[in-house]
């Protein structure tokens, strides 16, 4: 039975457990390096990105983690879209730890505070790849709470969303998902489906997650 | 063109969630507002003095100085909140205006209003109220509360008083998971909250919304009690920077809300960590410094 783990250390982690549950998933909170075992995919939930890190680094996880999404499916959203970048703008004083993995540059709480956080509708043309009920290409309700966005992207990173005025604001590269908005606040089951069957390599992945360097021809 | 709607239930009580499983530490200026970030808080309390020094202190304590919250909003990075006395919603207004991420309607500051609370439909961002049982926590979610914390008593170092009131919501939602559907009416009455909350409540088998522990949380077990009793995340006020060492404290207690069931994990972060604030009794305070008893 397939197996993803949900990153526990801070923040929205209940959220996506519920929506993996509905999928008759089993689900492992996570938060010591051992209960990383095991697992076919890890979730990595919205929080504080400071305080997950924090957490990651006291107790040995930062390593691991970086292993693991190295390895197996990985999906940020929010925070942990920014955990998984491999940069970001407007970190705290003396920067944060960042677990990386996803070639794409980061800008934290882009839209600005609280009240400039916002609900809207998305195309995510990659949705449709995903069987099920409510699977049709509909729109996607997507929630926006203190939210990054991507400011760049390598040339294995694949742009799987962007708002109407073209920030990038959901991207793939390999098995490494990532997530401006928050899927498990919203009442669409559709992007945990994608990342289930991409934990199931049940879904067609271009490159495979690995940080490729582009060979430098002399 | 797709429409963005900003300030909808949602997004409020959304960040909410994002806060849940973390701390959330009172901070007097940006000195403090960088330990506690450092330390891993999930979000910074603003305020002018921490509930032990408004005790210590006395006299009337109203919302910060909007260049003290400022200061705090410029030296970090994770959501600021700030305090706004009950019913004052001027306050609000100008704390708002600040561009805060949160707004605490606080019995700890001296009420504005002693009938009403702000009506914090109005506002676009989400208030925090406290709550000392279901019939209380379940009429701020009516004035449109995104978040609800027990109020334990502010600025004693006494826990007793937060696990109190996390007992009585806790154990009421309990109950009322045992009623019959015609029983709900009549207790809607009994504890002055409205049906629909009730109702809802009672299908969830917890509040609607999230709900934190405050007022007396000092020391890494007292967070983890918290969380043990059901709370999804912990306010700590005086407990930190009335201590011995702030900075370990404060991580310390951090660890102990992620670990809250792990007792090996506990009594390592647990040692070390100086003097725990002298703290004072709930018992040996009179009535008229009781600060929980505000708010209707």
């Amino acid at each position: 039975m397939l197996q993803i783990g949900v990153l526990a250390l801070q923040g929205a982690f209940y959220e996506h457990i519920k929506k993996l549950q509905q999928l008759g998933v089993q689900t492992v909170a996570v938060r010591l390096p051992e209960q990383l075992t095991g697992l076919d995919g890890l979730i990595i939930p919205g929080g504080e990105s400071t305080t997950m890190g924090n957490l990651a680094m006291s107790f040995g996880l930062v390593q691991p983690l970086r292993q693991f999404s190295r390895q197996h499916p990985v999906w940020g959203t929010c925070a942990g879209l920014i955990l998984l970048a491999d940069a970001a703008r407007g970190q705290k004083k003396g920067g944060q730890a960042l677990i990386g993995g996803l070639d794409v540059e980061v800008d934290r709480n882009y839209f600005g505070r609280q009240v400039d956080s916002f609900e809207t509708e998305l195309h995510v043309p990659a949705l449709a790849k995903v069987s099920g009920p409510d699977a049709a290409n509909g729109l996607f309700h997507a929630i926006f709470i203190r939210a990054p966005v991507v400011t760049r992207v390598g040339p294995k990173v694949e742009v799987l969303a962007r708002l109407s005025g073209g920030e990038i604001v959901a991207v793939q590269q390999g098995r490494l998902l990532g997530t401006a908005f928050h899927p498990e606040l919203s009442d669409d089951l559709r992007f945990h489906r994608y990342f289930v069957a991409l934990s199931a390599g049940a879904l067609a992945v271009s490159g495979n997650g690995h940080r490729h360097r582009t060979a430098i021809h002399s | 063109m797709m429409e963005r709607t900003t300030g909808t239930v949602t997004v409020k009580s959304g960040l909410a969630d994002m806060l849940k499983g973390g701390v959330i530490m009172d901070v007097t200026n940006a000195e403090q507002a960088r330990i506690a970030e450092e330390a891993g808080a999930c979000a910074v309390m603003a305020l002018e003095r921490v509930p032990a020094d408004i005790r210590a202190q006395g006299g009337v304590a109203r919302m910060s100085a909007p260049e003290k919250i400022l200061e705090i909003m410029d030296a970090v990075t994770i959501p600021v909140m700030a305090k706004a006395r009950i019913g004052h919603f001027v306050e609000a207004q100008i704390l708002e205006a600040l561009g805060v991420d949160f707004i605490d309607e606080s019995e700890v500051l001296t009420p504005a209003d002693e009938a009403h609370h702000i009506n914090k439909w109005d506002f676009d961002i989400p208030f925090v109220c406290g709550c000392r049982n279901l019939g209380e926590a379940l009429r701020r979610l009516l004035e449109g509360a995104a978040m609800i914390r027990t109020k334990g008593e502010a600025g004693t170092g006494d826990v007793v008083e937060a696990v109190r009131h996390a007992r009585a919501v806790m154990g009421e939602i309990r109950r009322l998971k045992n009623k019959a559907p015609e029983e709900l009416f009549s207790y809607a009455k009994e504890i002055g909250a409205p049906y629909q909350l009730i109702k809802k409540t009672a299908e969830l088998g917890r509040l609607p919304v999230v709900n934190f522990a405050a007022g007396g949380v000092a020391t890494p077990a007292d967070a983890a009690l918290m969380m043990q009793l059901g709370v999804d995340g912990v306010f700590v006020g005086s407990g930190i920077f009335k201590s011995g060492n702030p900075a370990k404290r404060a991580q310390a207690i951090v660890k102990a809300v992620t670990h809250f069931q792990d007792p090996h994990i506990l009594a390592e972060v647990s040692r070390d960590l100086g003097e725990a604030m002298v703290g004072r009794t709930v018992e040996s305070l009179p009535e008229s410094e009781r600060i929980a008893s505000r708010g209707w």
